[in-house]
């Protein structure tokens, strides 16, 4: 186990450190002057100079690397453009909203998911069971950005019964705070509640066919209970896998969700970030997303080489 | 002269042969109403994108004084905050999602199979490095990919297919090169390989084709995806650029004037979810027909 895990993270940060050579050269690989690019939208010749002279740009590039290196180890992801707050600020402000967002949005696809797959795999063939697969294609179908457009139109444009968009923090009204963010959290959660949906059912199908619940099944136990606890347990490691997948599809939605409620979160930085040429940021999103990536991807992996050691047996014999 | 009758030319045999299995294929595709229906919403699809913009007019007329106009006799969807036809605008969407569609797969299909090729093919330290970088390539949030590029190139169609091409290539490479390991191992290709044939006769001539129908399942799943991740970019501004019209633009506009014109918020996404609908059940459909293993 020791050893699997010093080389998955020595596999990570080999990763994290292609990704900061592919941003630094991305943003100096640009049309023109990268102190003109960097310094935003009409900046004078003493911006310009003072951020020559900040990173470095007249010495060569390598030198200039390990400069920004040693910038990003020290948490210094430079200034915003737009409002000249320090990147890093920016960041701590905006990525607890995105982790609320999805946190809440996972929940809404677990529930969701793995409760109408294993309906639709018991009560295989019936009505229930052609309900929660016809719902679970249509789920993967419609874009989360129109879903979104839908839900504000019914429950806040005509019911008005929740607020169409804008934020308040949790620590500072929990009521409000959720009142504002389950419409989101739902129209996020649906896309990934239909994923899920089809491979909890298909993994309880398999289990519901399996020896040890054929078993279970003869030995007297009631249905509901071979269903809920013998056949869905093992079909809880397929939930991990698809969350563990799914995870780069989180983050794309979460960008477009927050944009269309007004949420001034991570993903809503981004975009904001590109429209208007803030390079700082556009850098600092996307390597923090590249490293937040990664090392979600790595607590995946170490989850599953815990609960089966025939992952890191496998792992250690391929090379 | 009988001879010739009787005992027909090696070709006919062959297209004989293949046109049975053609129809055996579509008597198993057919049976089934999803995958017909499947069909018929990408053919309908396909003939909006390519005949509507001819039939329905120009979507960028604007008529100042028809401006948010509901669904009538003379506008059957409505009008923009610019008077312009929503039929229109939801043809010419079509075209756009079709280009964005195809261009990205295409793309994707032809950077993607050689490299599959060559690393299922020669194996060894090749396969290894290009299956690492597929791996990084894979794992990496295509949104923020896209919004890199747009924030390089700026945002424009042309590298909105850019991205969604290159976002798709991965998969490509993986579907290609685990057929081309399963292909190599058979008879056939150690009888070429015994025959003489050089390696780029048996990778055309006798791995590809029978990659092609595992690749073909696969541009209907990359289709669809594309088409939503074009009219996603486009929503938030970083993909076609108004007045071209596109269906995500089409819903960036719906959401200014939400209070006030709901109707155009509803066939915009209609399309998108009925395109990717129809996509989706043509590759189940596919799937089934060609690879019989996986029906359920």
């Amino acid at each position: 186990m020791g050893w699997y895990l010093l080389r998955r993270l020595g596999a990570a940060v080999i990763v994290v450190l292609i990704a900061s050579v592919v941003v630094f050269l991305g943003v100096r690989a640009l049309p023109g002057d990268p102190a003109v690019v960097l310094a935003g939208e009409n900046p004078t010749p003493q911006v310009i100079a003072s951020i020559r002279e900040q990173y470095g740009l007249d010495k060569p590039l390598p030198v200039q690397y390990f400069d920004y290196l040693k910038h990003l180890v020290t948490g210094d992801l430079g200034q915003s453009t737009q409002d000249k707050l320090p990147v890093s600020q920016i960041l701590a402000n905006r990525i607890p909203v995105t982790l609320e967002l999805a946190v809440l949005a996972m929940l809404v696809a677990i529930v969701v998911g793995v409760l109408f797959g294993t309906i639709a795999a018991a009560r295989r063939g019936k009505f229930s069971d052609y309900t929660a697969t016809g719902f679970g294609l249509l789920g993967l179908s419609v874009p989360h950005f129109w879903l979104g457009l839908l839900a504000i139109l019914l429950f806040a444009v005509k019911l008005r019964w929740l607020p169409a968009s804008g934020y308040v923090p949790f620590s500072e009204n929990p009521a409000q705070n959720l009142e504002r963010m389950i419409l989101p959290a739902v129209v996020l959660g649906t896309g990934f509640a239909a994923v899920l949906m089809r491979q909890t059912r298909s993994a309880m199908l398999g289990a519901l066919s399996a020896d040890y619940v054929r078993t279970a099944r003869s030995k007297g136990l009631s249905g509901p209970r071979v269903v809920g606890v013998h056949a869905l347990r093992n079909s809880l490691t397929t939930v991990v896998t698809v969350l563990g997948l799914q995870l780069g599809g989180l983050i794309s939605g979460a960008v477009v969700t927050e944009q269309i409620f007004v949420i001034p979160g991570f993903g809503k930085l981004t975009v904001d970030a590109v429209l208007t040429r803030n390079y700082p940021v556009i850098e600092a999103v996307v390597l923090v997303t590249v490293v937040g990536y990664i090392v979600v991807n790595l607590l995946v992996d170490v989850a599953y080489a815990a609960l089966n050691p025939r992952i890191r047996l496998a792992g250690a014999t391929n090379g | 002269m009988a001879d010739v009758l009787t005992t027909p030319a090696p070709a006919a045999v062959a297209v004989a042969g293949r046109s049975d299995r053609w129809r055996r294929m579509w008597r198993r595709f057919y049976r089934k109403p999803m995958s017909l229906t499947g069909l018929i919403l990408v053919v309908l699809f396909l003939l909006l994108a390519l005949l509507g913009p001819a039939l329905f007019g120009d979507p960028t007329a604007v008529h100042f004084d028809d401006v948010l106009g509901a669904p009538s006799g003379a506008h059957l969807l409505g009008t923009d905050d610019l008077g312009r036809d929503q039929l229109a605008r939801i043809a010419s969407g079509a075209r756009v999602s079709l280009e964005a569609g195809v261009l990205s797969t295409a793309l994707a299909m032809v950077v993607g199979i050689p490299i599959g090729l060559v690393a299922g093919f020669y194996r060894r330290y090749l396969d290894s490095v290009v299956m690492r970088a597929v791996d990084v390539v894979l794992s990496f949030p295509f949104l923020v990919f896209a919004v890199g590029l747009a924030a390089i190139l700026g945002p424009s169609l042309r590298n909105v297919v850019f991205a969604l091409g290159v976002s798709q290539i991965p998969a490509i490479v993986r579907i290609t090169r685990g057929e081309v390991l399963s292909v190599r191992e058979q008879d056939f290709v150690a009888g070429a390989i015994a025959d003489g044939a050089n390696d780029a006769t048996i990778l055309f001539r006798y791995v590809l084709p029978n990659a092609a129908n595992a690749l073909i399942v696969q541009a209907t799943v990359a289709i669809p995806a594309a088409i939503i991740g074009e009219a996603t970019l486009s929503f938030l501004g970083l993909g076609v650029q108004p007045p071209t019209p596109s269906w995500g633009v089409m819903l960036t506009t719906a959401q200014q004037f939400l209070s006030q014109a709901p109707w155009l918020a509803v066939w915009p996404g209609v399309m998108i979810a009925v395109t990717t609908l129809g996509f989706n059940l043509l590759g189940d459909g596919l799937r089934d027909v060609i690879d019989p293993r996986s029906a359920r």
